[in-house]
């Protein structure tokens, strides 16, 4: 058994899951319950001035038969007093002393407010806070959530207004709402943030109502955009968590959020920087247990590979992801295609045909009087996009062609084109 | 004359495994039930979304682990259990409004054999309680109860009569259903928890009950039934008479033989045994393959599955006759008197009984007869013990396991009393389980008194 307890920014937790700071932790039944269910930790739903709720407020996009592939409300923070929430949050630490609780927080732009709050969360033992900057809907047009996450200035700005009473680590939750995070994770970090949360929810419209034309979903006939969650959003959320890993500027722990539903997510995220998760759509759809099987793969994937502990794979990953600049443009890969496993469906023939290089051809083999694809490999961008619609896994693989040419990025090229050009390979073609 | 390869082939295993992709699109179609029907309608409550969930997330090692510790033959079970009776019978997407079960059955068969291949290493023993505990049989219930014992900490002893490991799992299910190397797999997982298996050693001849009762804290009578009874009719001596689990016995333990080929072949019983005789018979090269039973097809108790299975294999059924004589010449078989019968009153379990026609026999040839009518009981071993029993149906206490002795408990065959069917394997599996888990409260609580 492999040891998954995790320190992210000094808080400590038996596990790296936590659930997101959502409707799953509205309450202590919910938390609690969580916690008997194996949860690490819990990020408190987002603690402020209660607000009053619309009725009908999530939407779930099914795809292909897949129900819930992504997810959608417009819920906003608690609706509870802060004493009520503080009372139940003081009695979950008191069963639960060993697990991870955090408490999220929104308040107006103002330092005292930011100042109560945080003694009041402090004096009840809360491992750490959290500041949604992220929250997308309602409450960004009343000034918080995202609408602080899209500026670095009033990021900076709170979290110096928290860092100078807080007693405890403090995370903040960034909005993926805006161009390039690296900007307001960087102003988190030097506002003196422990450690960075992303991604919060991305603005969106789940549908539209063809016999209505109304919006999904509508309240009392109108709509307004929610936060997108769920599978969908992991590869968004992915990169965010990649590029602030690797962003020297940024320079603080991550908590990995955005479309993780099973321990392989969870392998991800930590291997591409973040020191552990956070979980909210998967256990909407399937409740608390689901952690079971998430501590189980995690635990078993890292036994098989002799890993002593998941710290050890936080991060693995950052040091491959870099800028296009970077790449190799003397790299070269072509599709094969195995015709023992190959189904004959012709989706790579078509894909390349109609849509990429034209290299996956039909061809009658003479022998067998039987048709095969064949990849004129010379034409062969290795784009891969053969290998992703073919529906046989390990059909189409896509192979290294060594060359004889020595490795050399657009941003090596511009360089030694720069320089005269003399010693560096330039046949790579523009 | 060699055996037909055709004849080879016909021992494989029938039903294909899922092929990689098709478990991974089954698995994602199980909606992942809370409180599923599936896992209460296993008698040894499997947590069977959980281990569909792990197929899915690629877990396979926690998916097998699942599997196995609920259930220690669950790599049998996957193949021979009534599923549509059981989990996928249950299974929510049978509703009108749903689509169709998902395959529970094969899909446990897809992580146990990964388990299998992987030589996967799932459970070990618990720390030395310096208790010692005999167990007699090493069929589903007694295996189910060793591997508990063991990984509760007590050494186990197995004292099994036949050469290997598994009961009716290695010995008594046709190999095209579930092909020896499976229940043998099952047996190795448990012995490498460090639980001695004592086969060749049949506890009444080669060792003594009182032995057993003097040299252990605890005994677990799991030895299942025996061979089938006699028709008590004319003729049973006559070479040609065999018994439906000794055939069975013999296709997985010796080299198949061509002693079927073109043979007219009646089975006497309509249960899972005596279709299993019927296909075996049939695969066996036999030419025609009859089963005679002296109820209709609404009596029988074979599955449905088994039926279709049988009718699929060119079995004929014959309904409402019964055996009277065997006839034979020169010490063999050669024909079959049987008497034409009707359905009469309901017996005490509510089955019309058959009532004989006067004058209604009439006489077929056959070349073989086999025998499926029920399993005997090994009543000297259990009386050996000195236990309670009604017709060799041992008597334990309500939900213990324990027998009139005290120090005796008892699991599987031996203390199923009849029901619709024939007792399942996944039955016995959770007897031994259950009793396995009393035998452990009571060597806590001997332990406790001391």
């Amino acid at each position: 058994m492999a040891d998954l307890s995790i320190n992210l920014a000094g808080i400590q937790s038996p596990n790296p899951f936590w659930l997101a700071s959502a409707p799953p932790t509205n309450s202590g039944y919910q938390v609690q319950r969580a916690f008997e269910a194996g949860w690490g930790g819990a990020v408190w739903k987002t603690l402020g001035e209660p607000i009053i709720n619309v009725t009908s407020r999530f939407a779930g996009l099914h795809y292909g038969g897949q129900r819930v592939v992504g997810f959608n409300n417009i819920e906003l923070i608690t609706d509870k007093p802060l004493e009520v929430n503080l009372r139940e949050m003081d009695e979950t630490k008191k069963r639960f002393p060993k697990h991870t609780l955090i408490a999220s927080l929104m308040v107006e732009h103002k330092q005292e407010a930011w100042h109560e709050i945080v003694k009041k969360v402090e004096a009840i033992g809360v491992d750490g806070l959290e500041l949604n900057f992220g929250c997308p809907h309602g409450m960004a047009e009343r000034g918080m959530g995202s609408a602080v996450g899209q500026h670095p200035d009033l990021i900076r700005q709170q979290v110096e207004w928290v860092k100078e009473v807080a007693q405890t680590p403090v995370i903040v939750k960034l909005t993926p709402n805006i161009t390039d995070i690296r900007f307001t994770a960087r102003a988190a970090a030097q506002g003196g943030a422990d450690a960075i949360s992303m991604i919060n929810t991305i603005n969106s419209l789940m549908g539209v109502d063809l016999d209505k034309w109304l919006p999904i979903p509508h309240v009392d006939g109108k709509g307004a955009h929610g936060g997108y969650c769920g599978p969908a959003v992991k590869p968004i959320a992915l990169n965010m968590v990649a590029e602030c890993a690797r962003d020297p500027l940024v320079g603080i722990p991550i908590s990995g959020i955005g479309g993780i539903s099973n321990w392989r997510d969870t392998v991800e995220f930590l291997l591409m920087g973040a020191t552990g998760v956070q979980v909210c759509t998967a256990a909407m759809h399937h409740g608390f247990r689901i952690v079971e099987d998430m501590i189980d793969g995690l635990n078993n994937y890292l036994d098989q590979r002799g890993i002593a502990s998941v710290v050890d794979i936080v991060g693995k990953a950052v040091p491959t992801y870099s800028d296009w600049g970077h790449l190799n443009l003397n790299y070269k890969v072509v599709a094969r295609i195995n015709d023992d496993t190959c189904i004959h469906c012709n989706k790579c023939h078509i894909a390349c045909e109609d849509t990429s290089h034209q290299c996956i051809d039909r061809v009658l083999d003479s022998e067998t009087g039987k048709e095969m694809l064949v990849v004129l490999e010379e034409d062969c961008v290795g784009c891969n996009l053969c290998s992703i619609v073919c529906p046989v896994e390990g059909t189409i693989e896509m192979v290294e062609i060594p060359n004889d040419q020595p490795p050399l990025s657009w941003n090596e090229r511009q360089a030694a084109l720069a320089a005269g050009g003399n010693n560096a390979n330039t046949d790579a073609s523009v | 004359m060699s055996v037909p390869h055709h004849i080879q082939a016909n021992f494989r295993e029938v039903v294909p495994a899922l092929k990689a992709k098709e478990a991974i699109d089954e698995a994602n179609r199980c909606l992942y039930c809370y409180d599923a029907p599936c896992i209460k309608a296993c008698p040894t409550s499997i947590d069977i979304p959980s281990f569909i969930k792990k197929i899915a997330s690629g877990n396979l090692l926690g998916s097998a682990r699942t599997i196995m510790d609920a259930n220690p033959v669950g790599a049998s079970c996957a193949r021979v259990c009534p599923t549509e009776e059981l989990c996928e019978g249950a299974c929510v997407l049978n509703h009108a409004s749903g689509s169709r079960a998902i395959m529970i059955g094969l899909l446990q068969r897809h992580a146990t054999d990964w388990a299998i291949e992987s030589k996967a290493s799932l459970f070990s023993k618990g720390e030395d309680t310096g208790k010692r505990v005999a167990i007699v049989g090493a069929g589903p219930a007694g295996l189910s109860a060793a591997r508990e014992l063991a990984r509760l900490g007590h050494q186990v002893t197995v004292f099994e009569a036949k050469e290997k490991a598994g009961g009716l799992n290695t010995y008594g299910i046709v190999s095209f259903r579930l092909p020896q190397s499976i229940s043998l797999w099952e047996a190795e997982q448990i012995e490498s928890l460090g639980v001695e298996f004592r086969t060749n050693t049949q506890v009444g001849v080669d060792i003594a009950p009182a032995e057993l009762l003097a040299n252990y804290d605890s005994v677990l009578l799991a030895t299942g039934m025996g061979y089938v009874p006699s028709l008590q009719i004319e003729g049973e001596e006559l070479e040609g008479v065999l018994d439906a689990i000794a055939l069975v016995e013999e296709t997985k333990t010796k080299p198949l033989t061509d002693t079927m080929m073109g043979k007219k072949v009646v089975v006497i019983g309509a249960g899972n045994t005596a279709i299993d005789a019927a296909t075996c018979s049939k695969r066996l090269g036999a030419e025609q393959v009859q089963i005679l039973y002296r109820r209709t097809e609404q009596e029988m108790t074979c599955y449905e599955f088994e039926y279709e299975f049988a009718k699929q294999d060119g079995v004929e059924f014959r309904w409402l006759v019964a055996p009277v004589r065997i006839l034979g010449e020169n010490g063999r078989v050669t024909g079959l008197e049987l008497m034409r019968m009707q359905l009469g009153e309901p017996d005490e379990k509510g089955r019309k009984r058959p009532v004989s026609i006067p004058d209604s026999q009439f006489v077929i040839e056959v070349d073989a007869v086999v025998k499926a009518i029920g399993q005997t009981r090994y009543l000297e071993l259990i009386e050996s013990f000195g236990m309670e029993h009604k017709n060799g149906i041992v008597t334990i206490e309500d939900g213990t396991y324990r027998t009139s002795n005290p120090k005796v408990f008892a699991a599987g065959d031996v203390i199923f009393g009849g029901g619709k069917t024939d007792a399942m394997v996944v039955d016995a599996a959770n007897h031994g389980k259950r009793a396995a888990a009393a035998i452990h409260q009571a060597l806590n609580d001997y332990t406790l008194q001391v």
